[in-house]
């Protein structure tokens, strides 16, 4: 095959599911009568500046949210607990951060480094239920999330104060926030300082993967685990492992939202973010630059969801029926498009052989 | 999963072993149902077997086994089927529509139609494309989340007592009460004695407030065992799941069965969605799920992929739910006690198995438990919604090896594979 047509399969994919989520959310705002010349022209509307960093902030989030499920992925674990992880991980450092022990950054630091280590051992309970007990790890992640929920809930009444209806930790002291990047000077939204933590787990998880031992061993896992196994890689040590680096990038997912804008864990806490990781991951591919992609993609009908309400009147839900489907789309056109390229192999192989049939022929007669 | 300890049954089962598993299961059922009714006499804590909250657990645990039976039809056609949870969403809105314009019948068979749809859509990518079938049931929980809230802002706003996230208020389906015979239980109920008080309660349960959704719930979970393992339909359809190739090879025709069953997957879980707008509560309502078709899926997995087993795990998550509303505080108490119990007995059986840690293990978990019991007059709320994801997850660490998922559960099978 040439590089052209490589590059016109590899693009067919994402293209043709945009195309069809495009024409399923224009159908659906038919059917209801909704405006959809309106719902287009602020879709495609290019952003403010005051939304382009919301864009940005948001897909920092999501793309955190993506690698930690693509970790689990990669080995062909379903980490379907990255809500949990997240919530938990949130929660401690919260918690930590306001009880205000260690001073200014230190404590942001520490704060951090225990967001990690909750979201680790809250995902490394499934790894090791799996690798000992061998527990579906779909099954008890999900346990884990709604477990989470709760626990979180009764630590709020233990180390929280009382908001109004609500329970919050204790207020961060200022010293330890973490300031916003200003990018538009004519916008008051800021970017969040932490949110350049997406850009280090993004290459630290490039970098695991395509130049260490370890990703080697845990791509290999995952493409095939009897042939892992049979070279020599210990599987249930690379699942507990796999596990506990997923929640520990889990755990970073709060960390810009927590020390750039919310200053405590309490009614403010955004979830879901965890669930909309996976289809970003899934989008993405696991790949470290396509779950960029797929986060700015989200990121972006997220922010653009929000005007729609303002501007046309169109329910914002419209845009997670468009989330949906590129999603259901890719993984589709991936799927064809895999079997048109292999259909086109075999008939490539096909006729190289054919070519060659006239010497080998002979040769082969007896064996046959 | 090859890489777990693999020493569980065999797929097929003897008549003997049948007839054990059985006889087990109704052990257990009679021994929790005894424990249950003298830590009632011990505790005083009268809301543990009362007819009210037996009532409330079946309402609670419906919907829940109605999902996890959807995920049993699925699976055991090999399909995963984790996009429950959206075809949940889905049916609830579709029973909150019809009912409203077209009445109760219509409204069920709304939910029912909406279910189905979605599982179409899971059917079509998962067999026919052959996408991983998570993949394919995480778009659709978004699809449908998505979907749901997008009509019913546009079907409800308009209507009186309606808005943009829930229906007006709908009238709840036909009950079934027999007076002659409830009465009398709950006088017999009101007098708490040892295990005749507990069982008035649970006749009482069944012959007033019954909703005839709960007897189409209980006829579909019972039902399911006679079609699925005592007819052909049943036979190829969990043949496909077990091996589809083998099946394929013997005449089976594996898309369309995978096809079907995916489909009554959808139609369950459709049907779970109109009990909980119909019957838990009294019309639709967005975000009505709150993650039950997750807890059917577990409840299926803690049933070892069995309607009886599944519907027991249902049971145990709809009362740990009811019970923080029924004397909240004395009565999630009592469950330290049970709990204490069910270690003492579990850490004695591990002991003449001749397990000596595992056994003092339990052993000691029962003393702190009885401890916990004795000491703290009352458990925080918290730890009480808690108890059912963390008896799903102890019950799945300890008897995960005693579980058998259909073999190519999950696979993605392609036509003619079989050669």
């Amino acid at each position: 095959m040439n590089l052209a047509k490589r590059v016109a399969l590899g693009l067919a994919a994402p293209v043709l599911a945009l195309l069809v989520a495009a024409v399923v959310a224009s159908l659906v705002l038919v059917v209801a009568g909704e405006d959809v010349a309106g719902f287009w022209s602020t879709l495609l509307t290019w952003p403010a500046g005051r939304n382009l960093v919301n864009i940005l902030n948001s897909a920092s989030i999501l793309y955190i949210s993506g690698v930690a499920a693509a970790i689990g992925f990669r080995m062909n674990l379903f980490n379907i607990g990255v809500e949990g992880q997240y919530r938990v991980a949130t929660f401690a450092a919260a918690a930590f951060a306001g009880a205000g022990w260690l001073p200014g950054k230190l404590n942001t630091l520490v704060a951090v480094l225990i967001a990690m280590l909750a979201g680790a051992i809250w995902a490394g309970i499934a790894g090791i239920l799996r690798a000992t007990r061998g527990v579906s790890e779909v099954i008890s992640t999900i346990m884990l999330n709604f477990i989470a929920g709760s626990l979180v809930g009764y630590g709020l009444t233990r180390v929280g104060q009382s908001t109004g209806n609500s329970r919050s930790t204790k207020t961060i002291e200022e010293g330890s926030w973490v300031g916003g990047i200003t990018i538009f000077s004519d916008s008051p939204s800021k970017l969040y300082g932490l949110s350049l933590i997406a850009i280090a787990v993004g290459v630290v998880f490039w970098l695991l993967l395509n130049r260490t031992r370890f990703g080697f061993d845990l791509r290999a896992s995952g493409a095939s685990e009897t042939a892992a196994v049979a070279s020599g890689v210990n599987v249930k040590k690379m699942v507990v492992i796999s596990m506990f680096l997923s929640g520990a990038v889990a755990g970073l997912i709060g960390m810009a939202t927590l020390f750039g804008e919310a200053h405590n864990y309490g009614s403010s806490f955004q979830t879901g973010i965890g669930f909309a990781g996976i289809a970003v991951a899934l989008l993405g591919r696991n790949n470290p630059i396509g779950i960029a992609f797929g986060a700015l993609i989200f990121a972006f009908l997220n922010e653009q969801g929000n005007l729609l309400n303002i501007l046309v009147g169109v329910s914002p839900d419209i845009v997670a029926v468009t989330q949906g489907v590129i999603l259901m789309a890719v993984v589709i056109a991936y799927e064809v498009v895999r079997r048109y390229r292999a259909r086109l192999e075999q008939a490539s192989v096909a006729e190289q052989l054919e070519e060659s049939r006239p010497t080998s022929q002979q040769s082969k007669e007896p064996s046959r | 999963m090859s890489v777990a300890p693999e020493t569980a049954p065999g797929p097929i089962e003897t008549p003997e072993e049948f007839h054990h598993r059985r006889n087990r299961i109704l052990l257990f059922v009679l021994a929790g149902f005894v424990l249950l009714s003298l830590v009632r006499v011990i505790s005083g804590a009268e809301q543990l077997t009362s007819s009210g909250t037996l009532t409330v657990t079946l309402t609670a645990a419906m919907p829940i086994a109605l999902a996890g039976l959807g995920g049993l039809w699925s699976e055991r056609a090999g399909v995963v089927n984790i996009g429950l949870e959206g075809m949940m969403i889905v049916g609830t809105l579709g029973a909150g529509y019809f009912t409203y314009h077209y009445g109760f019948v219509a409204g069920v068979l709304g939910g029912v139609a909406f279910g189905v749809v979605a599982g179409s859509l899971h059917a079509l990518a998962t067999v026919v494309i052959g996408v991983d079938h998570i993949v394919s049931g995480v778009a659709i929980i978004i699809i449908a989340t998505g979907i749901t809230g997008f009509l019913a802002e546009a079907l409800f706003s308009g209507l009186e007592g309606g808005g943009p996230t829930q229906s007006p208020s709908l009238k709840t389906p036909f009950t079934i009460d027999i007076p002659f015979i409830a009465d009398p239980m709950n006088s017999l109920e009101e007098k708490h004695w040892f295990l005749i008080s507990d069982f008035a309660s649970v006749v009482e349960m069944f012959t007033k407030n019954l909703s005839v959704l709960t007897i189409l719930g209980l006829v579909l979970i019972f039902g399911s065992i006679y079609v699925l393992w005592h007819t052909r339909f049943g036979l190829r359809l969990r043949s496909c799941g077990e091996s589809p190739a083998a099946a394929e090879s013997l005449g089976v025709n594996v898309y369309r069965y995978k096809f079907i069953a995916v489909l009554i997957s959808g139609g369950l879980a459709g049907l779970s969605g109109a009990y909980l707008a119909l019957v838990s509560s009294s019309g639709f309502q967005v975000g009505q799920t709150g993650g039950r078709g997750f807890l059917g899926l577990a409840a299926m997995i803690f049933g070892n992929w069995r309607p009886v087993g599944l519907f027991l795990g249902s049971t145990l998550f709809g009362y740990t739910q009811a019970l923080p509303f029924r004397q909240g505080t004395v009565s999630v108490h009592a469950l330290l006690l049970i709990v204490a119990v069910i270690l003492v007995v579990v850490g004695v059986f591990q002991l003449r198995k001749g397990a000596r840690r595992a056994g003092i293990g339990s052993l000691v978990f029962a003393g702190a438990f009885l401890t916990w019991y004795l000491v703290v007059p009352e458990v925080p709320r918290e730890f009480t919604t808690m108890a059912p994801y963390i008896t799903t997850l102890m019950v799945l660490a300890f008897a995960s090896q005693r579980l058998r998922m259909p073999a190519a559960d999950g696979q993605i099978y392609r036509k003619g594979s079989a050669g």
